[in-house]
């Protein structure tokens, strides 16, 4: 073939995947089954790099992501390096939230793990909701990063006005203030670095014919209030203690995650969100909390990003098969609902004329099963899933990283089989 | 005092946090026995735990009433002379965090259920590595073990725990329960653990099949 003809082959082939994807979220049938390769440290791992190297090694991760498209072929793909090539920032950034491999106590080849802390103090709710910005700068982003402590010695702008601006510049010449820029501009620089080669497998998996299905994050204002602010104990006890303030803030994020999102899909050039949900599941909080605490201020976002003209991609971590009444109150064929271990065919019933689903190939199956069963359960969630379309299938929570190769290909092999 | 008591066990289980500490306070400091005290503490779990079971109560209300029965345990112990330690002796429960996994919630949880199920728990923390467990095994004489992960990694870390317990010796008369995450009753069958558990009360509930009160 030449060179014209395979660029336009491969610009089909990216109109197909992309109208297959499209079909399934919008609730019509495409004409087989479509899938999305979503992996944290899987791709690594299948081309022989451990968890470090492919949080250091930019390059190599991009030809891990490059082996695995190609050889898995995908409908889409999310990108792995926003997800995991971090290590050299954090370690400029001397970042504490998380435990990645090769650095302090975790061994070369494990994946980071998050570690969950109170990162605000419950005396400090009215301090938030007064200026969370003015928190974050001061108080929050010295708690998580060395790199911002003194970035706490800056003027708090809501009250310094006029001449005083003028004059406040002063606590950046501060030789602590100083250095903390100057690395902070090192950090960025790296980011600049990693960037660039996301960008460049980006463009060329395009060029292969794949599209991308997550131009940025969001998140549910519970769940930053609870991983992020409280740590998961503090905001379950404010369900209680300090209900009102909780209830508060849920609303103040509510109002601002939708733009972050937004800028970020909008700045990669493209309209998917992948949003993950860590606390709103079965077992964690009671239907009332879920329907107080959770849900509402969620669903706001939700609809602002809808509004917006992007598509999330929410993950529902966990069994969430007792919210599916309550949070198939979404426009239709606007969102994906992507499942872990919720029951895929209640799922169904309930959500079959207004929301796409996502999953839900259980990380047991793929790491212990064989090829075989891993074929059973795909075609038998093609039939029953997948009927009238609006169903895209993966892994529970993406490729486990442990997935044996064989059960990965089978899942997707599975799936250019399944034709509407 | 008796309708006090009965008060106390009610503001405990109905999750009244502040009431219940005042009242503990004031039945303290009017001179009830501490020791009787805690045993209205332990009533109020039970009623906790069954609403638990029941499906009405969900991990914040288990959360605050361990904040509860911490609070008021910390008014009563310095006024109780006697050693009541080794009430529970016989029920040991080993429990753990597989090695490589440092998440901890899912754990603490199932520790708290056991407590408040009358069941002593040795809690070896996080990112247990397998000789660890052996070594508690050998000197608690522990009859069920308990291997907490959330992470996928965790199953081969609970397979290779399983394997070095029985290379120890120690499997036969042992009963490992696994959960957390991801796992399934095909993990349980990848591991060689005797079951799995989707939450706390099936953590009891094997506990209380494999070491009959």
């Amino acid at each position: 073939m030449s060179q014209t003809g395979a660029v336009a082959a491969a610009a089909d082939l990216y109109a197909q995947r992309e109208k297959r994807l499209l079909d399934a979220i919008e609730l019509r049938e495409p004409e087989r089954l479509p899938t999305i390769l979503f992996s944290h440290f899987w791709v690594a791992r299948y081309a022989g790099m451990t968890c470090r190297e492919a949080m250091y090694d930019y390059d190599g991760l991009a030809a891990a992501m490059r082996k695995a498209m190609l050889d898995l072929e995908p409908d889409g793909f999310q990108p792995v390096h926003t997800l995991l090539a971090l290590g050299p920032t954090m370690e400029i950034l001397d970042y504490r939230q998380l435990e990645w491999p090769g650095h302090k106590g975790l061994a070369e080849d494990v994946p980071y793990q998050y570690l969950d802390r109170q990162y605000m103090a419950v005396e400090e709710y009215e301090e938030y909701l007064l200026d969370p910005t003015g928190f974050v700068l001061h108080k929050y982003l010295p708690r998580v990063a060395g790199a911002f402590e003194p970035l706490a010695q800056l003027p708090a702008y809501p009250t310094v006005l006029h001449t005083r601006i003028v004059q406040s510049v002063e606590a950046y010449a501060r030789p602590e203030v100083r250095a903390a820029l100057e690395r902070l501009i090192k950090a960025g620089e790296e980011v600049q670095k990693m960037r660039a080669v996301m960008s460049r497998l980006n463009q060329e998996l395009k060029e292969l014919g794949f599209p991308c299905v997550a131009h940025g994050t969001g998140h549910a204002p519970f769940d930053v209030a609870s991983d992020y602010l409280r740590g998961s104990k503090g905001a379950m006890l404010d369900m209680f203690r300090q209900k009102d303030r909780l209830l508060a803030v849920l609303d103040r994020l509510a109002a601002l995650l939708p733009q972050t999102a937004i800028s970020a899909a909008k700045a990669a050039g493209g309209n998917m969100v992948f949003i993950p949900l860590h606390w709103g599941l079965d077992g964690f909080m009671s239907p009332k909390q879920f329907a107080t605490f959770y849900w509402p201020q969620f669903q706001k976002v939700l609809l602002a990003l809808i509004d917006a003209g992007i598509i999330p991609h929410v993950l529902w971590e966990g069994d969430c098969t007792s919210r599916l009444e309550v949070i198939k109150d979404v426009p239709k064929g606007k969102c994906v609902y992507f499942f872990e271990r919720t029951d895929m065919f209640k799922a169904k019933e309930a959500l079959r004329d207004q929301v796409c689903i996502r999953g839900n190939v259980p990380a047991s199956m793929l790491i212990s099963g064989t090829p075989e069963q891993v074929r059973e359960y795909c075609c038998k969630l093609f039939d029953v899933v997948g009927d009238g379309g609006g169903f895209i299938l993966d892994a529970s929570v993406g490729i486990p990283d442990e997935g044996k190769p064989q059960n990965v290909r089978a899942m997707f092999d599975c799936a250019k089989q399944c034709a509407y | 005092m008796e309708d006090k008591s009965k008060q106390l066990v009610q503001l405990i289980a109905d999750m009244q946090e502040e009431e219940a500490v005042k009242l503990s306070r004031e039945m303290l400091d009017s001179g009830y026995d501490p020791i009787k005290l805690l045993g209205h503490c332990r009533e109020a779990m039970e009623v906790v735990g069954k609403r638990y079971e029941a499906g009405e109560y969900f991990l914040p209300e288990l959360m605050l009433a361990g904040e509860m029965l911490t609070a008021i345990g910390d008014m009563a112990k310095p006024l109780i002379k006697q050693d009541t330690s080794k009430a529970k002796d016989g029920k040991k429960v080993i429990i753990g965090t597989v090695h490589g996994d440092l998440h901890d919630i899912g754990k603490n949880i199932v520790t708290f259920m056991l407590e408040i199920n009358g069941f002593q728990v040795v809690d070896l923390g996080i990112d247990v590595p397998a000789e660890t467990f052996v070594e508690s095994i050998k000197t608690h004489g522990a009859k069920v073990v308990g291997l907490s992960g959330f992470l996928t990694l965790a199953f081969d870390s609970m397979k290779t725990t399983i394997e070095t317990i029985k290379a120890a010796g120690l499997r036969d008369n042992l009963k490992i329960m696994i959960g957390g995450g991801q796992v399934d009753d095909a993990v349980k069958t990848y591991t060689g653990a005797d079951a799995f558990g989707l939450n706390a009360m099936e953590a009891v509930s094997l506990c209380k099949k494999w070491i009959p009160a």
